[in-house]
């Protein structure tokens, strides 16, 4: 007899893959999502008491295609337009099901979907997560993550989009916005995981299973190696990016006695195994950087030069600022101080005000001993940062500085 | 996606500065049926977190307290009764951009009229995680 728990990792498991034979059929989403919740409830009940059925997956589809020709013949007279969906046999059991989940991931992943949707719809239709549980995650109530969740449906059915594999440009697209999605739940669980939302780390842990259930179904895909190994190598860190109270601690002050071996061996193998797959892309490149972070016993022992050219190279990639300003900072650590502020001046018209720019800055006048700018900028990215941890750790340091060098500054 | 509080305080706006207590009873019922829509417009698109009104500065208190002898609690209304705070909408939204977009909503609610009332909203982010460290 299996626990609740090993029934409710099975249930994950398949539940994206029923889901995907259903929409596969009756290329109706919504109705299918909602039959194949139902399911999930039933054998919920039953398979504790009852014990696993010979075949888990053809009984949820059994169940799930079942509770959907209920539904659809009572709404018979209404929706004539189901009712050729009625009439369809259950589908086939025995179709590749790995398939299925990848297909609903790019259906929920879609880019006609705004971020707010497709990281709802992908965890509830592809993680089996229920709505209270994402809702609380992303601290909002249940019926306006509903609501997300039903608008995410909704678009897709308007839009029409087919459940098949993407192909030629569209196939590229598609899993950049696939890849997109997993890493901005990532970022939302790891980003969290200090101060009082603990609880929220699932989210990365969740991520990290998505994109490795991906990496498995496209194991020669470069990126979606370089995704996950970057996952990994951050999430490495997590126990070492907290103090005891729940402050931040920046990766320099890190113990890194604290950091997760295993999940950092297993980051290494994969993003190696990532870059022999062929063409270079932005994910391989941060696993690359974040794999040279993990491998310094001290932060003295840091390669700055090697990261210094991975940012460079993805700087020609993209064109988002934060990568000049790390690179900035990489540049500082092998050239010096004076480098670094040189190459941020390039950056006050993109993010003019952005408390990062202003951060950064205080950290390399600290570097170059120059205390009084330090502090000016320290002050100005704590008063201009969103986050509470971040605003104690920037005020932390205004506070060394002043008691460091006894200069006063006007407030 | 971050959060913004929409603050709105007791002063009123360029459109009407007759405090609600004067207008007719059909144009506070227009005026409320306008805030229960925009609540409904926000929960159909995912986005609303909460939204409150507070109780008049009538019945108002302010409570002091120096950690050893007994609190001191003064009663509303307050000279400065227009500063404080009539109510409020938290939001979870894509952006800034969006969340001064129901603001500006929020302004032109309907005063006496129908005219809108074009109340000052104050647009604060909730304070959130920090930036990921690449």
């Amino acid at each position: 007899m299996r626990t609740g728990a090993e029934i409710e990792v099975l249930l994950r498991e398949l539940a994206p893959q029923v889901l995907g034979a259903l929409v596969r059929r009756s290329g109706d989403f919504e109705g299918s999502e909602d039959a194949v919740q139902e399911a999930l409830l039933a054998a919920a009940g039953h398979w504790p008491r009852e014990g696993l059925p010979d075949n888990p997956r053809g009984w949820l589809i059994q169940t799930a295609t079942r509770k959907m020709t209920d539904r659809i013949r009572s709404e018979i007279a209404r929706r004539r337009r189901e009712e050729v969906a009625a009439r369809q046999e259950p589908p086939s059991t025995d179709v590749p099901d790995s398939d299925d989940t990848l297909l609903l991931l790019f259906l929920c992943c879609h880019p006609a979907l705004t971020p707010a949707s497709a990281i709802a719809l992908t965890l509830r239709a592809v993680g089996g997560l229920t709505t209270a549980e994402i809702a609380n995650a992303f601290l909002v109530p249940e019926t306006t993550m509903a609501q997300r969740i039903s608008r995410g449906k909704q678009r897709i059915t308007a839009s029409g989009i087919p459940f098949r594999r993407p192909t030629g440009d569209e196939w590229t697209e598609r899993l950049r916005s696939v890849l997109h999605v997993l890493y901005l739940i990532f970022n939302e669980g790891y980003a969290s995981s200090i101060g009082d939302h603990l609880h929220r780390t699932e989210l990365s842990a969740e991520a990290i299973r998505l994109t490795r259930a991906v990496h498995a179904m496209l194991p020669d895909d470069g990126e979606v190696g370089g995704l996950l190994a970057l996952m990994l190598l951050t999430d490495a860190r997590r126990p070492a990016r907290t103090g005891p109270h729940g402050e931040l601690i920046p990766l320099a002050e890190q113990d890194r006695t604290l950091w997760n071996r295993q999940l950092i061996v297993e980051g290494q193998r994969v993003v190696l195994d990532a870059v022999a797959h062929g063409s270079v892309g932005a994910y391989q490149l941060q696993a690359g950087i974040a794999a040279v972070h993990d491998d310094a016993d001290r932060v003295e022992d840091t390669d700055w030069a090697q990261i210094l050219t991975l940012y460079g190279l993805l700087e020609r990639m993209s064109d988002n600022p934060m990568v000049t300003l790390n690179r900035a900072v990489a540049a500082a650590m092998v050239h010096g101080p004076a480098t670094g502020l040189t190459m941020l001046d390039s950056l006050d018209a993109t993010l003019a005000g952005h408390y990062r720019l202003d951060a950064v800055r205080a950290h390399l006048f600290d570097m170059a001993g120059d205390t009084e700018s330090a502090l000016t900028h320290y002050r100005s990215a704590a008063n201009r940062t969103t986050s509470v941890p971040e605003q104690q750790y920037l005020a932390a340091q205004v506070a060394r500085l002043s008691a460091l060098d006894g200069v006063s500054q006007p407030e | 996606m971050p959060k913004f509080m929409l603050l709105q305080h007791y002063e009123g706006g360029a459109g009407c500065d007759v405090p609600m207590t004067e207008w007719t009873p059909e144009d506070v019922q227009a005026h409320i049926r306008f805030q229960q829509d925009l609540n409904a417009e926000l929960i159909a698109k995912g986005e609303l977190v909460d939204a409150q009104g507070l109780a008049g500065p009538d019945v108002a208190k302010r409570v002091t307290f120096d950690g050893k002898g007994a609190p001191v609690v003064t009663d509303g209304p307050f000279p400065e009764s227009k500063e404080l705070l009539a109510g409020y909408r938290l939001v979870d939204v894509e952006s800034e951009e969006r969340a001064l977009e129901i603001a500006a909503q929020t302004s032109a609610a309907p005063g006496p009229d129908g005219v809108p009332i074009q109340h000052p909203i104050e647009v604060r982010q909730v304070m959130g995680a920090p930036d990921t460290d690449l």
